[in-house]
């Protein structure tokens, strides 16, 4: 699970372009939205993408992501459920 | 400050290639919209709104015989368009006093294929190459002015061509809209999740997304009252904003859209309560048709008969403005409000007059607004004379 | 009423300049990317959504920046009547291609809405409009080159309908390799709000506009 976190961290880092962010910055516990790293609904559709390129995962409808992105460790818990 | 008419109107979209053609189809409530599995647009099935291109090749050969294969399909569209506006009006397209505007989101995008870019070269792909060949073809001797604002580009190149004409540089302004389908904007907009699987429903509870379309529509503005025909419409004034809140999602307060509305009534001098009839935008996603409810309820514009196109002939982006305004031209002239399909139990927070039914009504002004991506919006007012 | 230009920034070669004089410079000069990032960095910008804009919208957002810089055009004018109104020769080819990429294979075919929403020209006026709460008139229009008649006849316009009191308007050019932007910061000589220069104003029309493109780009 670790190992999953780290390598998320450094796949959100590329693919939403936080520039100054470097993976030990990010809290594994935080909320990526709102509050914690600010991100928006084009980065939410992004990490739908990411899901699917990288993880061969499909989330059918938009709304589950809300729970499925709440934070970096339930993205990588949503990963290892779903993963064939 | 001369007076600006518009008429000479033609729509190409998946419901025709002419106005009447296009107008006869609404009024007996036939869609554009069809199930699309040809593949080619999309890996999966979805509704599309396209052109008949095997009716479209067959009218350009009849209009321009032996040069098919000189055009891309977007510039014989236009090319197409505009010759029908002309021979609805008396103006001139090849006299220095006529300026053309080309409104677009995407020009030849289809030319990023490697085989059409052979057949074309790559210069084609520039809006401003496109855009000289239509001037080409009809010997225009203006610069053409080419405005590419997303969903907005239309609206705001009649709006352009109205300030153009009323402060006298120009006597007659041709503007035409003009996008066509490809998997580019449409593997675009479902990455967006925006697309509806079924034909899109405007204001509707069970919205749940846009059906993409094609098309070019075409209207003449002119400061002459003798260069059209049939009856005078003027165009009054319009007005653009920017939301200053999301390049992508609509403001949640309606508040840019409201500023576009607000300022064409102030330059047009009417109060909303002479207003008639509203052409909306409603691209049938959630936050926009909400977003378009509470500008226009802001407006005070709740009781004006309102409707969306896009329930016939799908989201036609740039060409939306124009095509949309060519509709309520018509409409106007015919006194008549058309059904906004796809509308049937009401699925916005603040109450609108969407229309149900096809129904006689005298049309004496008419407001057209449109919204887009970058936060953009804009707002016209014709009125009859 | 006159129009003057109160205030112009071009970005070309890797070399800001503001009124015509160096502002910033680049002597690495490697590539566009690196260079914006450096005037990004250089001009103290605390903006983290400039690294998710494409190319042409990281220029006209860093061209805006740059020339509003001690101006302080919001508390001035009404915000509605605050425009952007930007000329562009490639439109968005660059991020179009760059969408291409991702679903011209099917086997590969994951198109991106990060990149999707870039492929707009407008896209970079609505990004400066959203930084600095810009709610006038905001419109891209394209042409071949620097088109002087074109920026004065829209921008022009929109002041004498009324429409706007302040606008920002210009060139802004990126595709490949070649970039280079000239915007002007436009505002109405005896308006309430406007602060008199002390030398002679600069009258907006044709003329000068073609001028200090020659000078500067």
């Amino acid at each position: 699970m670790e190992e999953l976190i780290k390598k998320l961290k450094v796949e959100i880092i590329e693919v939403l372009n936080l520039e100054e962010m470097e993976p030990g910055d990010i809290d594994s516990d935080a909320a990526l939205f709102g509050e914690g790293l600010g991100l928006d609904s084009i980065d939410a559709l992004e990490l739908i993408v990411l899901l699917e390129k990288n993880y061969g995962i499909k989330i059918e409808d938009p709304k589950d992501g809300r729970k499925i992105f709440f934070s970096i460790r339930t993205m990588a818990e949503f990963i290892t459920e779903n993963q064939k | 400050m001369k007076p600006v008419f518009a008429g000479a109107e033609n729509i190409i979209s998946s419901l025709g290639f002419s106005a009447v053609e296009n107008i006869s189809n609404i009024l007996t409530g036939n869609t554009g919209i069809a199930i699309d599995d040809s593949g080619i647009y999309f890996p999966s099935a979805l509704p599309l709104s396209k052109v008949d291109y095997a009716q479209l090749e067959n009218l350009f050969a009849g209009t321009v015989p032996g040069e098919q294969g000189k055009f891309t399909m977007l510039e014989k569209m236009f090319i197409l368009s505009i010759t029908d506006a002309l021979q609805q009006s008396n103006i001139n397209i090849t006299s220095p006093d006529t300026l053309l505007i080309i409104t677009t989101t995407k020009g030849n995008i289809d030319l990023l294929d490697p085989d059409l870019q052979k057949e074309f070269g790559k210069q084609r792909i520039f809006l401003h190459e496109m855009a000289k060949v239509i001037t080409g073809f009809f010997n225009n001797p203006n610069r053409v002015m080419i405005i590419s604002n997303a969903c907005i580009s239309g609206v705001l190149g009649i709006v352009y061509g109205e300030r153009l004409i009323r402060s006298g540089k120009y006597r007659n302004v041709i503007v035409s809209g003009g996008d066509l389908m490809s998997e580019f904007i449409v593997s675009g907009f479902q990455s967006f999740q925006s697309l509806s699987e079924k034909a899109c429903k405007p204001f509707d509870k069970s919205r749940d997304g846009l059906t993409l379309g094609e098309g070019c529509g075409t209207i003449i503005m002119s400061s002459g009252a003798d260069s059209f025909n049939d009856i005078d419409v003027r165009v009054l004034g319009g007005a653009g904003s920017n939301d200053a809140n999301h390049i992508s999602g609509p403001s949640r307060t309606g508040e840019g859209l409201f500023l576009a509305i607000r300022q064409a009534m102030n330059l047009a001098g009417i109060i909303p309560e002479k207003i008639d009839s509203i052409s909306a935008h409603g691209t049938a996603t959630d936050y926009n048709d909400e977003m378009e409810a509470i500008a226009f309820s802001r407006a005070g514009l709740e009781s004006v008969p309102l409707n969306s196109y896009k329930g016939y002939i799908g989201h036609t982006l740039g060409a939306a403005g124009v095509i949309e305004a060519a509709i309520s031209l018509r409409s106007m002239k015919m006194n008549m409000l058309f059904r906004s399909a796809g509308y049937e139990h009401h699925g916005v927070t603040k109450k609108i007059s969407v229309i149900k039914e096809n129904m006689e009504k005298e049309i004496n002004t008419c407001l057209k607004t449109a919204s887009g991506f970058g936060g953009s919006n804009a707002a016209v007012i014709f009125q009859k004379v | 009423m006159s129009l003057v230009i109160r205030k112009y920034c071009s970005i070309v070669n890797a070399c800001i300049n503001v009124d015509g004089k160096t502002a910033f410079s680049d002597p690495e000069q490697d590539g566009f990317k690196k260079f914006i990032r450096a005037a990004y960095r250089h001009f103290e910008t605390d903006y983290p959504k400039f690294f998710k804009m494409d190319s042409l919208s990281k220029l006209g957002f860093l061209s805006v920046e740059v020339l509003l810089k001690g101006e302080s055009i919001s508390g001035k004018y009404p915000i509605e009547k605050t425009g952007i109104i930007l000329t562009n020769g490639s439109s968005s080819l660059q991020v179009d291609e760059k969408h291409w990429d991702t679903i011209r294979n099917r086997e590969q075919y994951f198109p991106s809405p990060s990149n999707f929403v870039y492929t707009l020209p407008n896209i970079m006026a609505g990004e400066a409009a959203i930084r600095h709460e810009f709610r006038g008139e905001n419109t891209v229009l394209i042409s071949e080159g620097f088109d002087a008649e074109l920026i004065f006849n829209i921008t022009d316009l929109a002041f004498k309908t009324g429409s706007l009191e302040s606008c920002i308007c210009g060139w802004v050019e990126q595709y490949e390799d070649n970039y280079e932007s000239l915007l002007f910061l436009v505002e109405q000589s005896g308006h309430e709000n406007m602060v008199e220069k002390s030398e002679e104003d600069v009258i907006f029309e044709p003329s000068t506009l073609l001028k200090i493109y020659k000078q500067e780009l």
